[in-house]
């Protein structure tokens, strides 16, 4: 995919692995995402050809968690976990920090 | 975007989990997943375009909206406690459809074609599918709910949720997995409200065990509590003082797991909130405001903030127990007078609220498909609740009842909610209820229905005069009814349009024209 637009509600999957993620929030313009080194795909797009994670990369990417950039203009929620670690233009996302919200129903 | 990633991401993570308990029947979030895979399977097979609930609170809720959302077909619960006539008016609306009954209320279903029915516990037991289902819809604006709200008058409204509105909720105010492994949340609230939708998308995600209780009961809603070591729970206050009488007058242990205690669906009695945290000390309370619009809860009064305002001596502290607290982090909330204008703090007018959860769109009357009207939302996306109230200068939201309910006597707004505040404070009065009334001289007047205490004497003049003393002349109701009860829906709001009804018949009394 390389450069692609990133909207609220987009999901992709890892080249390189089980991870899913959906878009939370995203910075306007086209942006390039990728998991364990390697663009990441459409959620529906077929399956890719095999890729390797890189071998740099141990890092692993959990359910539920929401990575953010630096400034948290781009939000990820993994919903499905896997190895490779995500990116945006090659700088890592970290794990957002989760508000305690109080439980309302 | 789709409401089944909520239990698919549940089932992956916390598949062994508990997910739900009714009685003796306990669901993993596993065997939640695969229940909803085998009603999608049969939803799809049977052609139906929308499914329905009519029952009680069981596992087949549950099972509903997610098979629901994996068949691509919208959920629609229905209040079980609609005459027969009307129950059939609402499945004619939503044909072809399958509806999954529970106990006596498979025998309200008339036979009709397009009205597939199934008995609840033959939903639960269908066959496993080995078959893999077609993706989910990733359309976010397919309907992910339908619930017809209850009109006082004509027909029922048919409001729609998209799965964009509940996905959009969900992820705006829970955290994945935020549950821990003992904690449970009991569910009273019926399953065709809201508030009983929220409950089972809220639980998943948070992947906390749901306790149901079939119908509400002060006495079974503690002993299951106690029995199910619930840590979690969602009353409306009508509940709430029936929870505190019991436990104030009987040998009840305090409810020692209970954290987190949430109400709302309608205005709490101060005497009432704060006798409950008194008595439960260690309880987190948290009082939640939303509509049916609105996916549900778009405020939010926290535990700290219930702590600070009953332990505060200063006014614009301790008022803060009856706000319903500040918008959540997926919503933004402003007031804007009858002209449009935004409003600043403190000024009291039209509540609007604009953010992803909120839907506001209903389906025309006599379409049986989904044609919704015009967007209700306004250019920038805002959506007017029609509640009044306003904002302290904290960000903190009071309410002033429905914009409908407002008396406008001679060109003045009138609150019903500040009349009543001041009649319940007399100590004869159990309950009332302030309405407009017609009236030839200034448009509309103030007339209140009266519920005495037992044993309990006031005359209306006294009362008249009570009210007098503390708000201005034009307040003082000119008409007072006493009645045994007022009318209450199931979910304790004060039926409104029905005192009205009743009051209008009756006549002004001159002598206590008031200018």
């Amino acid at each position: 995919m390389a450069m692609i637009a990133l909207k609220a509600g987009g999901r992709f999957k890892s080249a390189v692995s089980e991870v899913q993620v959906m878009v939370i929030k995203a910075p306007p313009g086209e942006h390039r995402v990728q998991c364990g080194g390697v663009d990441m795909l459409g959620a529906n797009a077929p399956a890719p050809e095999p890729a390797a994670i890189d071998s740099a990369d141990s890092g692993e990417t959990l359910i539920g968690k929401r990575y953010v950039n630096a400034d948290e203009s781009l939000e990820l929620l993994c919903t499905k976990g896997g190895k490779g670690s995500l990116t945006l233009g090659g700088a890592a996302l970290e794990i957002k920090q989760a508000k305690q919200l109080p439980s309302s129903d | 975007m789709n409401i089944t990633m909520i239990l698919d991401m549940a089932a992956d993570a916390f598949g062994d989990r508990v997910g739900v308990v009714a009685g003796a029947q306990r669901l993993t979030y596993a065997e939640l997943r695969q229940r909803a895979y085998a009603g999608a399977a049969y939803l799809r097979v049977s052609g139906a375009s929308r499914v329905a609930l009519l029952d009680v609170n069981s596992p087949a809720a549950a099972v509903a909206i997610f098979a629901a959302a994996y068949a691509g077909i919208p959920y629609v619960p229905l209040n079980y406690r609609l005459t027969r006539a009307e129950i059939n008016a609402l499945l004619a609306r939503i044909a072809p459809a399958a509806v999954i009954a529970g106990g006596e209320h498979l025998a309200l279903v008339d036979e009709r074609e397009g009205i597939r029915v199934i008995a609840r516990e033959a939903f639960l037991n269908l066959p496993d599918t080995d078959e893999a289902l077609p993706e989910a819809t990733d359309d976010p604006r397919a309907i992910a709910v339908q619930l017809f709200t209850s009109g006082t008058t004509g027909q029922p409204k048919a409001a729609i949720l998209r799965h964009e509105n509940l996905m959009g909720y969900i992820i705006g105010t829970v955290e994945f997995a935020c549950a821990g492994d003992d904690d449970a949340i009991l569910v009273t609230v019926p399953p065709y409200h809201i508030a009983g939708i929220s409950a089972v998308l809220s639980s998943t995600y948070a992947c906390r065990r749901m306790v149901q209780l079939e119908a509400f009961d002060a006495a079974a809603w503690i002993d299951a509590v106690q029995r199910e070591q619930v840590s979690n729970a969602f009353v409306v206050p009508t509940m709430l003082g029936r929870i505190v009488d019991l436990l104030e007058k009987s040998a009840y242990a305090k409810l020692p797991a209970l954290r987190s205690l949430a109400y709302g669906g309608g205005k709490m009695p101060a005497v009432t909130i704060e006798r409950a945290m008194r008595l439960l000390p260690q309880v987190d309370f948290t009082n939640a405001y939303g509509l049916t619009e609105t996916s549900s809860t778009i405020a939010v009064l926290g535990p700290e903030d219930h702590r600070s305002a009953i332990t505060s001596n200063q006014p614009e502290v301790r008022r803060r127990l009856s706000s319903v607290g500040r918008p959540t982090a997926a919503v933004e909330i402003e007031i804007r007078a009858e002209d449009g204008r935004v409003l600043g703090a403190g000024e009291a007018g039209l509540v609007f609220v604009r953010g992803p959860q909120v839907s506001g769109e209903y389906l025309s009357q006599g379409q049986a498909v989904s044609q919704p009207q015009g967007s209700p939302l306004d250019a920038e996306g805002w959506f007017a609740t029609r509640d009044r109230g306003y904002l302290d200068a904290d960000g903190y939201l009071f309410l002033d009842g429905r914009a409908d309910d407002v008396i406008v006597r001679g060109g003045e707004n009138i609150s019903p909610g500040e009349i009543e505040d001041v009649l319940l404070q007399h100590p004869a009065i159990a309950d009332a209820a302030v309405v407009a009334i017609a009236d030839e001289q200034w448009g509309e007047g103030v007339a209140a229905a009266i519920v005495l205490k037992p044993d309990a004497q006031a005359s209306i003049e006294e009362l008249q005069d009570f009210v007098k003393r503390q708000l201005r002349s034009s307040r003082v109701p000119q008409v007072i009814a006493f009645r045994d009860q007022l009318p209450y829906n199931e979910l304790g709001k004060v039926l409104r349009r029905q005192v009205r009804q009743e009051l209008a018949e009756l006549q002004p009394q001159p002598q206590t024209a008031v200018a």
